[in-house]
């Protein structure tokens, strides 16, 4: 077995170890977060062009795992955001207040049925292994989230379920149809047919339902904001991420000759539509935790926004580049904000905006992390955020999009509103209480602190390493393959 | 030391800015001590850059930070002008702040923003590129905010609010100018401006408004200048930084670079820019000098004189003509110097006195009279009477002005000194000749080290900006330097 293989076979091997050790088996994390920092970093560094045939079948039978430029990013930035977000659970356990340790114990062996299933989904071209990963995301995603609300759990689990059947019911018709699921392979053979448009319609349903990208977000808000911080920082982080490359491997390397400029738009325009809308619904929020879910769904669109610009790019490469890098910046900046957004909200006297009064006295450091991954967020430089948005406003300037370009400038300036309003809050004098506030001092020791200041310092270092990062993206872009994307002309 | 001079005077408040961050509230006296001493040691690598740039060097630090747009620093003499105004008058105002706080709360955070500020408008005046302006833009925006919050008030967070309503919906404005220049030319270089020729003059007046409206925000010109009295509301160190050097030098500076580095004084002359600016920047000077007579709060004074004085440079930026262009850079310096001689003098009598009103100001001179004597030349000099620095700007810019054959602008100087005497010299008059309410304590102006430390800076800059007017014509000398500037390249 190659690294490609370790990358999903260890952490479940660490999902079955957790499961065996019960409540001592978060220790394992100290093993996990090393090794699979280690395997993701060496997968950054690999020569281009290595794959790996999962049981040594040629292609239409076996599996292939493909260490492209997307599959690089997404796989080390996740190891380092579940490392980090696993590390952070063993200093604030995600019990709620409670603390119970069933819940804990359930924690663990979800963190890393996440991990193997963001991996395998990362690697792999094969849409119907793609399914196995998908609900492997979905299944830990449901679970996590049931740990705060099984109300809302139980809402995603059903919404969720709803798309991996549209999603197999795609699948099946492309089987019929093509006799492979391979993606490389039917980037060779695809035709326009109403199968593969039925197929590829339904598919994108499903995806979009799981990347919950606008109007098909619902069911993000109340069960990111439910869940305790490290499993919310794993949904937000991991779980809508994974949906998003999956559409990227259908809409770029198995259909680009199939997917219109029209369509393109259609998914651009729902992108920019999350963005206003995301922003908007995070304003309005008076308690941190929905305004923090929110402002994913905001995030998200921005990742759809950048489709139309990949597409209608003469030299895709930047604006592929730019949607890519605002995955991975997302990732940092999002589960940094949610570990944080957790902290403060034990240490404020309430779950509302308006409570965090006096926590930048209080817990300077989580308050530092919080405006660090929110700099990142709202684009603002130097940070990976800003970067991506650099590349996808450039793209879009480039092709004359005036609309996705104004987007991208109006969703960076809400985005602004909102996080400052919270940031704005901790600066505060502590609510209704005075002369208390000097007495206070630090409530949390530094080492809580210590996770969510690490990822939001990473978000800022990506905006350093802007060169490199787009080089590794642009490992194996489709484009670079025999099927070439059409340049499409925008509006 | 060539190409890491740049990027050590971008170390040196970063290392000031950790510190201050790490240390405990109650190490105190350590942290001041390292930001003395950074602060010093900056001052001292930049007397030595400024020997070196007379002598024809150029230094120069490059990173290729996102494929094909590098991050340059770069120390040209235009450069150097702004970084020696930030450091020189950054070591006074972190003696003037360390006295003026004493032992107040977070001062540890105060400090590290403090001193991110000033990395950020050192980065600004180094940069080398527009996007690494921009870069440097931001930062500034957001060391500054936690700056302005400080004491965490309702006034102060509103005020927080307003400043970053309107920098960010500026900065994002930048943005797009620059990106819509750069999708058409290319990676902008200051040191190599790009070519325009082909450039249809709708989209290159569109752009030039997008950068300069974005930049005005901080350069506070009508109607954009709204933030400015309302970030009265931050410490007294805070306003003064922010009015001298930081925040909206940052804004006019930029405008420079825009007009003289990037469209070329030929071309903003036959897109026919200069005028419009030049008149928006007229209507920005009377404007400010009216409000500010208006007030009967002395920092709401002080900060719609800002908003007038700033004009001035985009005043001498936008008519295009040797003599404009050297009162505009120079009342960079000078309007700097004097502002900040004001605005310590203006804090040191709230902290000391009490003193916030106009009317209170009653007798302030008897009771400190190095205060008052600093603050009088502040506001002569801002008045433009000789031989302050303010003169030197003036009396440049109405040559300037006649040479573009702009007459007009010699009345709008005019009206604006006869409206700045008519704002300052009541505050003069009531300091020096009216007696002391009866009510007021007796003070001994200097008695403790903290009330040397709070008074001294404003002393040693008020007797700068007469020297600056004095000794004029002598090298190294604001004046001398900006003529420098304008022979090696301005004059085109």
């Amino acid at each position: 077995m190659n690294l490609l293989g370790l990358l999903v076979a260890v952490p479940l091997g660490f999902m079955v170890a957790a499961l065996l050790l019960r409540g001592s088996g978060r220790w394992l994390i100290l093993a996990a977060a090393p090794v699979m920092a280690g395997l993701a970093l060496w997968l950054a560094l690999l020569p281009p062009g290595t794959t790996l045939l999962v049981g040594n079948w040629d292609l239409p039978l076996g599996i292939l795992l493909r260490a492209d430029g997307v599959a690089r990013l997404m796989v080390l930035a996740g190891a380092l955001v579940i490392g980090a977000i696993g590390l952070h659970a063993l200093v604030d356990p995600p019990g709620g207040k409670d603390g119970g340790a069933a819940t804990a114990e359930t924690f663990w062996p979800l963190l890393y049925l996440m991990w193997a299933g963001a991996n395998a989904g990362f690697l792999t071209t094969d849409l119907f292994n793609l399914y196995v990963t998908l609900e492997m995301v979905s299944l830990a995603a449901v679970a996590l989230a049931a740990m705060g609300s099984l109300a809302a759990a139980l809402r995603y689990f059903m919404i969720a379920m709803l798309g991996s059947l549209a999603y197999l019911l795609g699948v099946a018709l492309l089987v019929a149809n093509y006799n492979t699921v391979d993606v490389t392979l039917l980037a060779q053979v695809a035709r326009l047919d109403l199968a593969t448009v039925m197929a590829l319609g339904l598919m994108t349903a499903a995806l979009l339902i799981k990347a919950a990208l606008f109007p098909m977000h619902g069911w993000l808000p109340p069960a990111h904001a439910a869940a305790p911080a490290p499993a919310s920082a794993l949904l937000s982080a991991i779980a809508v991420k994974l949906g998003f490359v999956i559409l990227l491997r259908l809409w770029f390397e198995a259909f680009p000759a199939i997917t219109g400029s029209a369509a393109l738009h259609v998914l651009g325009g729902l992108g920019a539509a999350a963005v206003i809308y995301g922003s908007i619904q995070a304003m309005r929020q008076d308690r941190l935790k929905p305004l923090v879910a929110y402002s994913t769904v905001a995030q998200v669109g921005y990742l759809f926004l950048a489709f139309p610009l990949v597409a209608g790019a003469v030299e895709p490469s930047s604006a592929w580049a730019g949607m890519t890098l605002h995955g991975v910046a997302h990732m940092l900046a999002k589960a940094a904000m949610f570990l944080a957004a957790g902290l403060m909200l034990k240490a404020a006297a309430g779950d509302r905006i308006a409570d965090l009064g006096g926590l930048a006295q209080a817990m300077p450091l989580t308050v530092t992390a919080f405006g660090l991954a929110a700099v990142s967020l709202m684009g603002l430089p130097p940070s990976g955020g800003f970067t991506a948005k650099f590349l996808l406003l450039s793209a879009a300037i480039e092709q004359g999009a005036f609309l996705y370009a104004g987007v991208l400038v109006v969703g960076g300036l809400l985005a602004a509103v909102y996080l400052f309003r919270a940031l704005s809050a901790c600066f505060a004098p502590l609510a209704g209480a005075g002369p208390d506030t000097a007495s206070r001092g630090p409530v949390t020791g530094g080492v809580k602190a210590v996770a969510p200041l690490a990822l939001a310092g990473l978000a800022i270092v990506m905006g350093f390493a802007g060169t490199a990062l787009v080089d590794v993206s642009a490992i194996e872009v489709p484009w670079a393959t025999p099927t070439v994307i059409q340049p499409e002309v925008a509006p | 030391m060539m190409t890491f001079a740049p990027l050590l005077l971008v170390f040196l408040p970063l290392v000031a800015a950790a510190v201050s961050f790490a240390l405990p509230e109650r190490l105190s006296s350590w942290r001041n001590a390292a930001n003395l001493g950074v602060a010093f040691t900056k001052l001292l690598v930049v007397a030595y850059l400024l020997n070196a740039t007379e002598a024809g060097l150029v230094f120069e630090w490059r990173y290729e930070f996102l494929p094909d747009n590098d991050l340059v620093l770069r120390l040209d003499k235009l450069a150097l002008l702004f970084v020696t105004l930030s450091v020189f008058l950054w070591l006074m105002t972190t003696i003037y702040a360390i006295a003026y706080f004493d032992r107040g709360p977070n001062l540890s955070r105060f400090f590290g923003f403090f001193n991110l500020c000033v990395l950020a408008a050192t980065g600004v005046a180094m940069s080398g590129t527009a996007i690494t302006f921009f870069l440097f833009y931001e930062l500034l925006t957001l060391a500054t905010w936690p700056l302005v919050a400080h004491k965490g008030d309702d006034k102060s967070l509103r005020a927080g609010r307003i400043y970053l309503s309107y920098t960010l919906a500026g900065s994002v404005a930048f943005l797009a100018g620059i990106l819509w220049l750069q999708s058409l030319v290319g990676a902008i270089e200051f040191a190599a401006p790009p070519d325009l020729t082909g450039i249809p003059a709708l989209t290159l007046t569109l752009i030039f408004i997008l950068c300069i409206g974005g930049l005005g925000v901080k350069a506070a010109i009508f109607p954009l200048h709204g933030w400015l009295p309302e970030a009265m509301a931050a410490p007294a160190p805070v306003s003064a930084l922010l009015h001298a050097v930081a925040v909206v030098k940052a804004g006019a500076f930029g405008i420079v670079r825009m007009i003289y580095d990037v469209y070329g004084i030929g071309t903003v002359a036959d897109l026919g820019l200069g005028l419009p600016l030049a008149a928006l920047a007229s209507v920005t000077i009377l404007y400010g000098s009216v409000r500010a007579l208006m007030q009967t709060d002395l920092k709401k004074r002080l900060a719609y004189s800002t908003v007038s004085q700033v004009s001035y440079i985009i005043l001498g930026a936008s008519l295009i003509g040797p003599y404009a262009v050297i009162g505009g850079l120079v009342h960079l310096v000078h309007q700097g110097i004097m502002k900040i001689t004001l605005f310590m003098c203006a804090g040191a009598l709230a902290n000391r006195m009490g003193i916030k009103a106009i009317a209170d100001l009653d007798g302030a001179g008897r009771l400190m009279p190095v205060t008052m004597a600093a603050f009088s030349v502040g506001a002569l000099g801002m008045i433009g009477l000789p031989p302050v620095a303010g003169f030197i700007s003036k009396w440049y810019l109405g040559i300037g002005a006649l040479q573009s054959d702009a007459a007009w602008v010699v009345a709008v100087l005019a009206g604006s000194s006869l409206l700045n005497a008519a704002y300052f010299l009541p505050l003069l008059y009531r300091a020096w000749l009216l007696p002391p309410p009866a009510d007021r304590p007796a003070i001994r102006e200097l008695a403790t080290t903290r009330d040397r430390m709070l008074i001294l800076p404003a002393a040693v800059t008020a007797l700068v900006s007469l020297g600056a007017g004095i000794f004029a014509s002598l090298p190294f000398s604001p004046l001398a330097w900006v003529t420098l500037i304008a022979e090696g390249g301005y004059l085109r």
